[in-house]
């Protein structure tokens, strides 16, 4: 293999192994290491457990300005939905007939809301709001749910802190659940 | 069930599609282009004792077209894309699978569904990052990730929704199970690359990231990643469609279709699932209780009959084959059972070699009809032994709520005028 002949050679010289390449035990040497900067700038998962959130906070009062200009128009004044998905209401619905499944009555946690709003939302412009406004509007959307009052804030400790009502409420896969005992006569 | 955007299974049946066969079946199944090709005397002119005229005059010179497409006479084989929909950014398109044979789908047929759209990427600009719980967090380019060995399997790939539960239901085998492909799939195993940056003994799960407007993002348990998943560049032997990924997906055999994550730019492995919006507000299962089933993976065993079917019409009486698809996320099909006359009996089908794990399986049964109504259905036996639920069955556990998933045998009622329909319809 080319590259490890190389790092070989360089190594029998006494010069050390340059940091952004593989290391010798790649077992294939392809690729190189990457920088923590290039890490940080597209790692924008957030853990349930609010891991990932940034610095920064936001209010509900912003985060009512930024959703009327950048939500309202497909998910309602009041999350109602439209084009979009409803984004509250519903709680209590999940076990009758017409299950409404809002952030407010389905989410199991709540830092999901500045995960998915940051990358996907909206969806004309994704990942083009600041870390402040995704903390703004994902309190205004808690808020619109009853789950954040109206004069509160949120950043990384307290969006993490909120306990969604349906967190509790989702199993594992049991299946296969249903059975067909595959008659082939007199069925 | 509020599912405004959600077109996993979207329920808008009316594909330009089925206009056009409803108008145009009127002698015959599904003989596509076959029908309504000009008067009847100018059809005779080519048929025996006559000359055809296409034998009279040298044909087209080779290399008019660069890349090639089907017969003209073949137009109508397109897509099912519903009509009618708020928006066709996060929306799904059918493989219309009445009209093909064999166990492939072809490219330009390969069921579509995307949640931010189909972005245009730049195979130069794009990169795979890996990180997280590994000795070295990497950064590869499409050209590295095509020098690992490669390697080529057959798989399908099917929608969670594919369909729902509740009415309407569709009419043809596309409306209803048309969110179902299958293709040869090119690529590196998972594996290899996972070794190249060095697991941890903490790495639990693979956080996959798509590079497109949704950053889709699904979590994949590590046994699936060291057991069978790839990372895909090339598909029927070309390199992906843009609609499939381009210029590198996930391929996680046998699971449900969004967790194989298009235009794949990152892989994040960690202790445990991210957890994202898609992974518990989206794809999970709603039971009666109000509960709801996470983490729900695999796609069972299924089949369906896809000629006849609905939408089609018998010419005659006699023969007619009768053939399907059959596949498992759980591993090979086993066996196909046929009932030619609404679920009393059932016969074993015969299997098209080779049969692959979690591919599509073709079946067949030869069949006379003898012109009474009846209803004929399939079902599907995979080697684990389990077998295909009617919906009957399915409900009775699962209950309305419950939006993905769906497995039911599809039955077709066939009356007495040829004419074919969803039985459960």
């Amino acid at each position: 293999m080319p590259m490890r002949s190389f790092s070989i050679v360089l190594l029998a010289l006494g010069l050390s192994f340059c940091a952004t390449c593989a290391p010798a035990q790649s077992p294939y040497g392809i690729g190189r290491v990457a920088t923590p900067a290039e890490v940080a700038g597209w790692n924008i998962d957030i853990g349930r457990d609010g891991s990932g959130l940034p610095p920064g906070s936001g209010t509900v009062s912003h985060g009512r300005e930024v959703y009327e200009q950048q939500c309202a128009a497909c998910h309602g004044d009041k999350g109602q939905g439209g084009l979009g998905d409803q984004l509250a209401g519903g709680q209590g619905t999940l076990a009758t007939t017409k299950p409404v499944r809002t952030v407010g009555s389905y989410w199991p946690y709540a830092p999901t809301l500045f995960d998915y709003i940051r990358r996907a939302m909206p969806q004309n412009a994704p990942q083009s709001l600041s870390n402040e406004d995704v903390y703004a509007v994902s309190a205004y959307v808690l808020n619109l749910n009853g789950l954040l009052p109206a004069d509160a804030a949120l950043d990384a400790k307290t969006l993490a802190a909120i306990k969604m009502p349906n967190r509790d409420k989702f199993v594992g896969d049991p299946r296969p659940d249903v059975k067909n005992p595959a008659c082939t006569g007199g069925c | 069930m509020t599912e405004p955007i959600d077109a996993d299974n979207d329920r808008t049946l009316t594909s330009r599609r089925r206009f056009l066969r409803e108008g145009a079946m009127v002698g015959g199944v599904a003989l596509a282009g076959s029908l309504g090709q000009g008067s009847a005397q100018a059809a005779t002119d080519n048929l025996p004792p006559n000359v055809p005229e296409w034998m009279k005059a040298p044909g087209d010179p080779m290399g008019g077209q660069l890349y090639g497409t089907p017969s003209p006479f073949e137009k109508n084989v397109v897509k099912n894309i519903p009509k009618n929909l708020k928006q066709y950014i996060s929306a799904a398109g059918r493989t219309p699978l009445e009209d093909l044979d064999g166990i492939i789908t072809p490219n330009g047929l390969f069921y579509e569904r995307h949640h931010g759209g189909i972005p245009t990427i730049d195979p130069a600009q794009h990169r795979l990052i890996l990180h997280g719980l590994v000795d070295r967090p990497m950064i590869f380019t499409v050209d590295d990730i095509r020098r690992f060995p490669s390697q080529s399997r057959i798989h399908f790939l099917e929608c969670s929704g594919n369909p729902g539960y509740t009415k309407p239901y569709g009419k043809t085998a596309s409306d209803l199970v048309g969110l179902l492909s299958c293709a040869e799939w090119t690529g590196v195993s998972l594996k290899l690359v996972l070794q190249e940056a060095g697991l941890q003994p903490a790495a639990k799960w693979v956080v996959a990231e798509g590079a497109d407007a949704a950053a889709l993002t699904r979590s994949i348990p590590i046994e699936k990643c060291l057991e069978d998943a790839m990372l895909v560049y090339s598909q029927n032997g070309e390199r992906l469609r843009p609609q499939q990924g381009y210029p590198l997906r996930l391929l996680v055999p046998g699971f449900e279709g969004n967790m194989n994550v298009k235009w794949l730019r990152r892989l994040h492995v960690t202790a445990e699932p991210a957890y994202s919006r898609e992974e518990t507000s989206k794809y999970t299962d709603l039971m009666p209780d109000g509960s709801a089933r996470e983490f729900t993976f695999y796609m069972e065993a299924k089949s369906i009959i896809t000629r006849p079917s609905g939408g089609q019409r018998l010419s005659e009486q006699g023969f007619h084959e009768i053939t399907g698809i059959a596949w498992s996320g759980r591993g090979k099909i086993r066996r196909v059972d046929v009932s030619v006359d609404d679920g009393k009996s059932w016969q074993e089908a015969q299997l098209q070699e080779p049969v692959l794990t979690r591919a599509l399986t073709r079946f067949r049964l030869p069949w006379h009809w003898d012109g009474r109504p009846t209803v004929i259905q399939s079902r599907a036996i995979d080697e684990t032994g389990y077998v295909q639920p009617t919906l009957a069955q399915l409900l009775a556990v699962r209950g309305d709520n419950y939006f993905y998933h769906n497995n039911a045998i599809w039955p077709w009622r066939i009356a007495e005028t040829g004419e074919i329909t969803n039985a459960n319809a």
